[in-house]
């Protein structure tokens, strides 16, 4: 069995497998409906409407997937470089533990000054975070991804002792919790009496400028080079470690603001709770996307729907919301298997 | 400070070393497989997961302990298969699919298990392997209690290491695995096929992976709770690059890592709460990271490790 | 009449829309030499590889010592007696010669190695067969004419009846070439038939008792050894004649980079330099041969950009060279031609315009303020994609859908069209058909006559003293005496190659 290359196909062959893979990860799904007793009909009727069928259901898959996205535009500019930054959720935390440190009170400046104030410098404790990875990668060969995996263990632990140290709230009745963030630091909601904030419009903006630097910037193209061929791109005189740092800086700083937003804009406050896995789930997002910007914008509202559509579901239907995880997961592989099938025949001789 | 030395020389001590490193053993030994044919396996998270849940589950629906293990280990060798059919013919990021399988094991266990005990609050236990003491070994003092007084699994991960010590290296099989993990061309060439020897390797690995998980739930502890492999399958894979892909120095590995988590845990003991407890459960992985960089130096990794083999590029 | 011990009968392969192989028959007899001859692409491996079960003929039939093969199996063919020696070597570095020769010999399910018995065959078919090999070494550390005795010992441990070698002399000093020979002569006295894959006349003519000539694909003609000639095989091989490109007379100009006493670090796999001195100057061919392994790497990493100098000094344009990366080199007008187009020299991935414009996104021309002007680099694809008559379905294409020739003259493109004064050109016409040679040949010497300097490294002796004003050898890291054009033969060089004569620096100019 072998792998051919295929000359540049059609829009609609490229759309086409894609969407076999949501075919493929449905029909996998229902198996599972099954098992537990359900009718995949139902149950998927439950999900669409616990995700998009009211004005409710689709407001509060957008606040899910503010994260999302910025945790999804993270992976996607890592990846680009073949860089295999897994760690968007220690960087996650590190923005959420900055905009607690700075949004409480320490500094008393008004909203518009405050607040892009405290973006900046979560990116900045996300984008550092990431650099030791990097730095490991280029200087001494270690692999990425192990690195990154064992740095989210250390933050969660990290951000724990913070929690029940340094930043517990003196109110918090004991529970290991931030206290909130002031006024000033918070992000305001966009419908009233609704969850969305303006964390979702901060993550459209930079899901546009992601895409602008990676289609039309030096930088993006360097990116993409180095992420095909290092050793191509070392050789026509493109600086790879530099690169390489600079997609850490940007990858980095991109996931934190995640945090950044789930503290200032929906929660208050920082628990360790505050991400249920948001940066494992934007390597979903960001491969179902094909690690295309814009598409990750829609990829994580897609995803974002079957996690609070499945948890309306479980409600109503008793089918365990954990389903949504094994869906999210089976598309990850499902449509990897079909990118590669757009680009690629298949010969058996 | 005369007690943090004193605890070196308790037997209680080593033998909880053992006992820790004892899944590590396994699920190290069973990437290394894996590496050592060419592929790197990302998915052994969630394949340990798998095989906690999957061995547990056997026994608590009635079977007894030993099918249990067995279960588990078709267990990760089923989701084996899935990774070696993504990653080798069809060439797939091994990365992405790793990651992919740990999602998908993960989640497909925490699903399974809330459709099987739905109304649980409290994990239910089960009858683990108990003790089985080698006669006069386990009364030598302290190391006696440590390798001779263990669960039939411990001495299974110990005769796993000298397994796979001899069939890497003494036997034919052995030999063409290493080969397609060194250059995959040459075993083609010599009439083997490289996707059948990764394919393999990769579903034995991962068999050995998901027994390190099941030995969790059915020798170290008793019944299975989420989160329980908490982050030991990244470690294990720092583990096959501090043993330099040999299975006798990542024994080595496994058993001095261990032995520093088991220190840890009575070091915070003896702090009392002067310091934080997260900071000794941070040791663990800042320790993973510094292994990772020291040998990397030195790597004498598989040269085509993570490079996809197709047929006939020439 | 004794029956054929090979036969190929009608075999057709194809990749997609090329056709590689069309309706070819052949058959060896016992204790033939067999040359399949052709240029690069005439699809000779192809057909080998069908024949030793890498590929599946799409139409066909292969038969050995009188029974059908089946068909993409390997080890089939090895236990019908076919033995390959591939053009790239089959062999595990970091395993013994022992090991790497037992692989596959024994059962997968056995539970033992059987090492003394490996140990003691393969010393004795080395003694049989001339071909002196340490068993227990390491094959990283063998040299290449050793590692090819490697390869011919594993298809004799198992008992190969037929033997066939691809492109064996591609990476052989001529002195290696002829003990090969010698070790072909003796097989064949010892009951092997052998089919010797080539694209060198006349080696083809030194060693071969019959030739058969690929073309396209195709089988052009058979010939006995003995009733042909050069002409009539080279005119089979390409169709018609292709004229080499005349090469006016040198116009020597000013010294446009020189190297005094340089020395690099050890690499990866070759050599470094040692205390290297050499001039190019305008206007000058100077053409490097050596083995592979012996330094040219460093050198031509050197001139790249890619490595620093250890000591000594280097002048680019009368000025000493401070910074040195690949985009300095660039700056100082090196143009650079590397050896391998597939994992250096293009992004398979990217398009057309974005490879062309690897070495100049950041100029004026192409962005401005870190954002790129992608009209402007389609354009410079357009022009590279006609002036060089590359033949590709559209600048947004994949390179890598390109062929070899193809994307080779985008990569000269892309190097010449900023008329730079000093081209390194590595291995330029590796694997390229008798056309493309010739216009990269052309190329290179219109850069010349406009008084570029350029440096020739290439395994192809030929085309070393055919374009070159002067001819360096290099050895372990050190360069010979420059021998003008015509003034060494063949042979002479072949010494040099080796090492006899060079101990010691010596000053090159």
């Amino acid at each position: 069995m072998r792998l051919e290359a295929k000359p540049a196909p059609s829009l609609a062959v490229t759309l086409l497998f894609p969407v076999g893979a949501v075919v493929a990860t449905l029909v996998i799904s229902s198996l599972l409906v099954l098992a537990a007793g359900a009718s995949p009909f139902s149950v998927f009727g439950l999900v669409a409407r616990g995700a998009a069928g009211s004005q409710f259901a689709l407001l509060e898959t957008l606040t899910r997937a503010t994260p999302l996205i910025f945790t999804g535009l993270a992976v996607a500019v890592a990846f680009r470089a073949k860089l295999w930054n897994i760690g968007a959720e220690a960087q996650l935390y590190a923005g959420a533990v900055i905009t607690v440190v700075l949004g409480t009170g320490a500094l008393p400046l008004p909203s518009p000054i405050l607040i892009p104030l405290i973006m900046v410098a979560a990116m900045a404790a996300g984008a550092a975070l990431l650099l030791g990875p990097a730095i490991l990668k280029t200087r001494f060969g270690v692999d990425e991804v192990v690195t990154t995996l064992l740095f989210n263990f250390i933050m969660l632990l990290f951000v724990s002792m913070l929690l029940e140290g340094v930043l517990k709230d003196p109110m918090g009745l004991g529970w290991p919790q931030s206290q909130k963030v002031i006024a000033d630091a918070q992000l305001p909601r966009i419908v009233t009496g609704r969850r969305l904030h303006y964390g979702f419009v901060i993550a459209i903006v930079a899901a546009v400028a992601v895409w602008f630097v990676m289609k039309k910037t030096t930088l993006g193209y360097e990116m993409r080079a180095v992420g095909h061929n290092p050793e191509a791109a070392r050789f026509a005189g493109i600086p790879v470690n530099g690169v390489l740092m600079k997609t850490a800086l940007l990858s980095g700083g991109l996931a934190a603001l995640a945090g950044f937003s789930e503290v200032a804009g929906l929660k208050g406050n920082l628990t360790l709770d505050l991400s249920p896995g948001f940066g494992y789930t934007g390597i979903v997002v960001a491969m179902l996307a094909m690690l295309n910007p814009l598409g990750v914008v829609l990829a994580a509202v897609f995803v974002a729907g079957i996690f609070v559509g499945a948890d309306a579901m479980s409600r109503a239907a008793g089918v365990p919301s954990y389903i949504a995880q094994v869906m999210v997961a089976t598309a990850l592989l499902t449509m990897v298997v079909a990118i590669m099938l757009t680009r690629f025949r298949v010969r058996w001789r | 400070m005369i007690e943090a030395f004193e605890i070196l020389f308790t037997a209680s001590f080593w033998v909880a070393a053992i006992r820790i490193a004892s899944p590590l053993i396994f699920a190290t030994m069973g990437e290394l497989i894996c590496e050592r044919a060419g592929v790197l396996n990302l998915g052994i998270e969630g394949i340990m997961v798998v095989g906690a849940f999957a061995g547990w589950l056997t026994v608590y629906a009635g079977g007894d302990l030993w099918f249990g293990v067995a279960v588990a280990a078709l267990a990760g060798a089923a989701f084996g298969l899935l990774h070696g059919t993504l990653t080798v013919p069809l060439g797939l990021s091994q990365h992405v699919v790793g990651i992919g399988i740990t999602l998908l094991a993960t989640s497909l266990t925490y699903f399974t298990y809330r459709v099987v005990l739905p109304e649980v609050t409290s994990p239910p236990r089960i009858e683990p392997f108990q003790p089985l003491p080698v006669p006069l070994l386990s009364d030598v003092p302290v190391l006696g209690p440590a390798l001779f007084n263990q669960t039939p699994l411990t001495y299974l991960a110990f005769a796993t290491v000298a397994i796979v010590a001899w069939v890497l290296y003494r036997t034919p099989l052995g030999l063409a695995v290493r080969a397609a993990g060194e250059n995959p061309s040459a075993v083609e060439a010599q009439g083997i096929s490289v996707t059948a020897i990764r394919i393999g390797a990769v579903m034995v690995g991962s068999a050995l992976m998901a027994v390190g998980g099941a030995f969790l739930t059915m020798s170290a502890f008793n019944s299975f709770f989420f989160e329980m492999i908490n982050g030991r399958g990244w470690i294990c894979i720092a583990l096959v690059v501090f043993g330099s892909w040999r299975p006798g120095k990542a024994l080595l590995g496994a058993v001095l890592f261990a032995a520093f988590d088991a220190y840890q845990v009575r070091l915070q003991q003896l702090t009392g709460g002067a310091v934080p407890y997260q900071l000794f459960l941070m040791m663990p992985f800042v320790l993973s990271i510094l292994a990772l960089v020291v040998m990397s130096r030195r790597a004498a990794y598989p040269k085509a490790l993570m490079i996809p083999y197709q047929k006939g590029e020439r | 009449m004794s029956a054929p011990v090979l036969r190929i009968d009608n075999v057709t392969k194809r990749f997609g829309p090329l056709m590689a192989n069309d309706s070819i028959s052949l058959e060896l007899m016992a204790g033939e030499v067999v040359a399949l001859l052709g240029e690069n692409g005439a699809g000779k491996t192809t057909l080998m590889n069908i024949l030793f079960g890498h590929y599946v003929a799409d139409e066909g039939v292969v038969e050995a010592f009188g029974r059908p093969l089946p068909p993409g199996d390997p080890r089939a063919a090895l236990e019908a007696g076919i033995g390959m020696v591939h053009q790239h070597f089959t062999l595990a570095d970091n395993m013994t010669v022992l090991e790497n020769i037992a692989l596959g010999t024994q059962a997968l399910w056995s539970w033992r190695l059987e090492r003394a018995q490996a140990r003691k065959r393969i010393r004795q078919l080395a003694q049989d067969f001339g071909l002196a090999v340490e068993p227990d070494r390491m094959v990283s550390a063998l040299s290449v004419g050793e590692r090819q005795r490697v390869e011919i010992l594993k298809a004799l441990y198992r008992d190969a009846r037929v033997l066939i070698l691809d492109e064996p002399t591609a990476v052989l000093t001529p002195l290696e070439t002829e003990a090969l020979f010698g070790t072909l002569k003796m097989l064949v006295a010892k009951g092997l038939s052998i089919i010797f894959i080539s694209h060198k006349l006349n080696e083809v003519m030194a060693v071969s008792d019959r030739v058969l000539v690929l073309r396209g694909g195709r089988l052009a003609g058979e010939r006995a050894t003995n009733a042909t000639t050069r002409q009539e095989l080279a005119s089979l091989m390409v169709g018609q004649e292709v004229a080499a490109p005349p090469v006016p007379p040198v116009e020597r100009r000013a010294a446009l980079l020189a190297l005094s006493g340089v020395s690099t670090a050890p690499g990866m796999g070759g050599s470094a330099l040692e205390g290297v001195s050499l001039t190019l100057n305008g206007g000058v061919i100077t053409g490097l041969a050596g083995v592979s392994g012996n330094g040219q790497a460093a050198l031509a990493a050197l001139l790249a950009g890619t490595q620093r100098l250890l000591s000594g000094e280097m002048r680019v344009g009368g000025a000493p060279v401070a910074e040195w990366s690949p985009r300095t080199a660039l700056a100082n007008g090196i143009a650079r031609i590397p050896e391998d187009r597939h994992a250096v020299g293009s992004i398979a991935d990217m398009s057309v315009t974005e490879n062309v414009i690897s070495e100049r996104y950041r100029t004026p021309r192409f962005s401005r303020h870190g954002v790129m002007d992608w009209k402007a680099a389609r354009r410079f694809a357009n022009q590279l994609i006609a002036d060089y008559d590359v033949k590709c379905p559209s600048p947004d294409a994949r390179i890598r859908l390109l062929s070899g020739g193809n994307m080779q003259k985008l990569i000269l493109g892309r190097a010449l069209d900023p008329d730079p004064q000093i081209i390194l050109a590595n291995q330029p016409t590796r694997g390229l058909d008798v056309g493309a040679v010739a216009y990269v040949h052309r190329r290179l010497l219109e850069a010349r006559a406009r008084g570029a300097a350029i440096l020739l490294i290439s395994e192809d002796l030929d085309e070393i003293m055919s374009l070159s004003d002067e001819v360096l050898v290099i050895y372990r890291g050190r360069l010979s005496a420059a021998s003008p054009r015509g003034s060494r033969t063949v042979r002479e060089l072949g010494e040099l190659m080796a090492g006899h004569g060079l101990e010691g620096a010596t000053h090159a100019a």
